[in-house]
């Protein structure tokens, strides 16, 4: 059967580029990026994307105490909780993959569960529904918005707030040490130097309804590479169904789009895989930028701050070039931003793949 | 627009029980370790799965629910919707003492692997070739309402033809699986 569509109407992030989506647009058009050498807890020198302690003073609070996470989670929603009214029929759908795991160095084995900070969260910006927790790795973001847009089309809520945030923790950066996966220098999605990924922190908010608005999530999908547990599919396979399934709940043809958001997490596999995959999908000609090289990759929140950013993007005309990128490092031909470029923009293909096999997509319109 | 999806099979593990459809199908005695019980419960299957022994204990309870409860189904377009309480947590605590002390510092990709809930839902994916949808959500208790829902849209926007859902949880020796095919 077919749904009502469903519509993205505010929208909002925090990053260390900025504590609002305005103040971080601005860095963006001036071409700056948010990695630099950090320490990071007891590890030395590693390029991340990290706010510093001066720009942390000016996150919102929601109660005592708060972490860091907690703050930018409050800061990224405040603004949209605010905006519209939150009734029993509105969900409050978090995506984080670590949360507040950087806890347990105190033993706080409790206060790391993810559902705890789902209800300090919900609490704090007076939910009445249970928040839903979506934690699927590096397509958490991105699957968030897709679970908002199907439980609203089946009738379990009338609307939804997204929320989607994860911190740079020496629990993530030694983990990614330890697959010799983090680089040595700000990451370059797609590039022939590139050596893996750069670690960030971020929140990012939208506010989803059945009302019409600016933005029309024409179809999405979720698909699972079954392929292996840490290492991205040879043939893009779980991607390229998710856009093709994307695809077919729009009744596009997938290559009438302007621009791609792409995951690009810049280590050798990923980047390939998604190129292999856009190259099957007959999207080699279509404009494709990564944003990591700005914000480096926020985890749980990269899906949804990387399509708040594209949104604004297609509202400016603005196609972002993909920074840190030089020279093509991917074995199929794709068309990677180098330069802004100003022209209309109807139609997003947003991107997401992770550890676990997990991909999504999802096709938005601008309906102007 | 809900309508009422039908459960037509149902498999638990807990208390080293494993049950499907009511019917007790594997059990041993309740004072040995989860991993002896997952390890006897996996020998039972008889089947050569070697990746089994590199799981950590939550995909081991995951693997073992859907090894199960799929015996004998059909797996086409089949989606796979799981949710726990406790996330990663028991392999994150290995990770985070594998770095707590400086003199002692040994982070490994094997165990860091684990510290994403979705993994399990990926080892089902990849035992059973499951390029399907996939989701996994963290609840204090089994989210029935959101995850029926949820299944639901799968099968009614024909996402899915059919879904294997379910509640998976283990944390320090406390353990539940809870597994539906609708």
């Amino acid at each position: 059967m077919t749904f009502d569509p469903i519509y993205i109407h505010g929208m909002n992030c925090v990053t260390p580029l900025g504590m609002d989506l305005l103040s971080n647009w601005t860095q963006l058009l001036m071409g700056n990026g948010g990695i630099i050498r950090h320490d990071v807890g007891r590890i030395k020198n590693s390029y991340v994307a990290k706010f510093i302690s001066e720009e942390a003073a000016g996150l919102l609070t929601p109660v005592q105490d708060s972490t860091l996470l907690e703050r930018m989670l409050f800061t990224a929603a405040k603004p949209i909780a605010s905006k519209y009214v939150l009734t029993p029929r509105t969900a409050l759908v978090l995506s984080t993959t670590k949360g507040n795991v950087s806890l347990l160095q105190d033993g706080r084995m409790a206060d790391a569960q993810l559902n705890v900070l789902a209800n300090k969260m919900a609490e704090a910006l007076g939910f009445q529904t249970q928040p839903i927790v979506v934690s699927h790795a590096c397509v958490s973001g991105l699957l968030a918005l897709s679970v908002a847009k199907r439980l609203i089309q089946i009738g379990q809520y009338d609307d939804a707030v997204v929320l989607a945030g994860d911190v740079v923790s020496e629990f993530v950066v030694s983990g990614f040490q330890a697959f010799q996966a983090m680089s040595p220098f700000p990451c370059k999605p797609f590039d022939k130097d590139r050596a893996g990924v750069s670690l960030g922190e971020a929140a990012a908010c939208v506010y989803v309804s059945k009302e019409k608005g600016e933005f029309k999530i024409l179809g999405e999908a979720a698909i699972n590479d079954a392929n292996h547990i840490s290492g991205p599919s040879r043939t893009g396979e779980g991607l390229v169904q998710s856009v093709l399934r994307a695809g077919r709940e729009a009744s596009i043809d997938i290559k009438d789009i302007d621009f791609i958001s792409a995951h690009g997490t810049a280590t050798l596999y990923n980047d390939e895989m998604e190129a292999v995959a856009f190259h099957r999908l007959g999207l080699q000609d279509v404009p494709i930028h990564s944003l990591k090289g700005y914000y480096g990759h926020t985890l749980g929140a990269s899906g949804l701050l990387e399509t708040v950013i594209a949104l604004k993007a297609m509202q400016e005309e603005v196609l972002l070039p993909t920074l840190g990128f030089e020279e093509l490092g991917v074995s199929q031909p794709v068309n990677i931003i180098r330069e802004a470029g100003y022209r209309p923009l109807t139609r997003l293909l947003k991107t997401a793949s992770g550890f676990g096999g997990s991909n999504a997509a999802m096709l938005v319109e601008r309906c102007g | 627009m809900l309508e009422k999806i039908t459960i037509q099979k149902s498999c638990t593990i807990e208390q080293h029980r494993i049950v499907v459809d009511d019917m007790l199908v594997w059990s041993s005695a309740t004072d040995m370790p989860f991993s002896d019980f997952a390890k006897d419960a996996f020998h039972h299957l008889d089947i050569d799965y070697p990746k089994f022994y590199k799981m950590d204990a939550l995909s081991k309870l995951a693997f073992l629910a859907a090894e199960y409860i799929l015996r004998g189904e059909d797996k086409d377009e089949l989606a796979l919707v799981l949710a726990n309480k406790s996330g990663s947590l028991d392999t994150d605590i290995k990770h985070q003492e594998s770095i707590q002390d400086t003199e002692n510092y040994y982070p490994r990709p094997a165990t860091f692997v684990y510290t994403l809930a979705n993994i399990c839902a990926g080892e089902i994916s990849i035992r059973h070739g499951l390029q399907t949808e996939n989701a996994f959500f963290i609840a204090e208790e089994f989210p029935e309402e959101t995850i029926f829902a949820y299944a639901d849209y799968l099968l009614q926007s024909n996402k899915a033809k059919r879904v294997l859902c379910g509640w998976v949880e283990y944390f320090q020796e406390d353990y539940r699986a809870l597994f539906y095919i609708f």
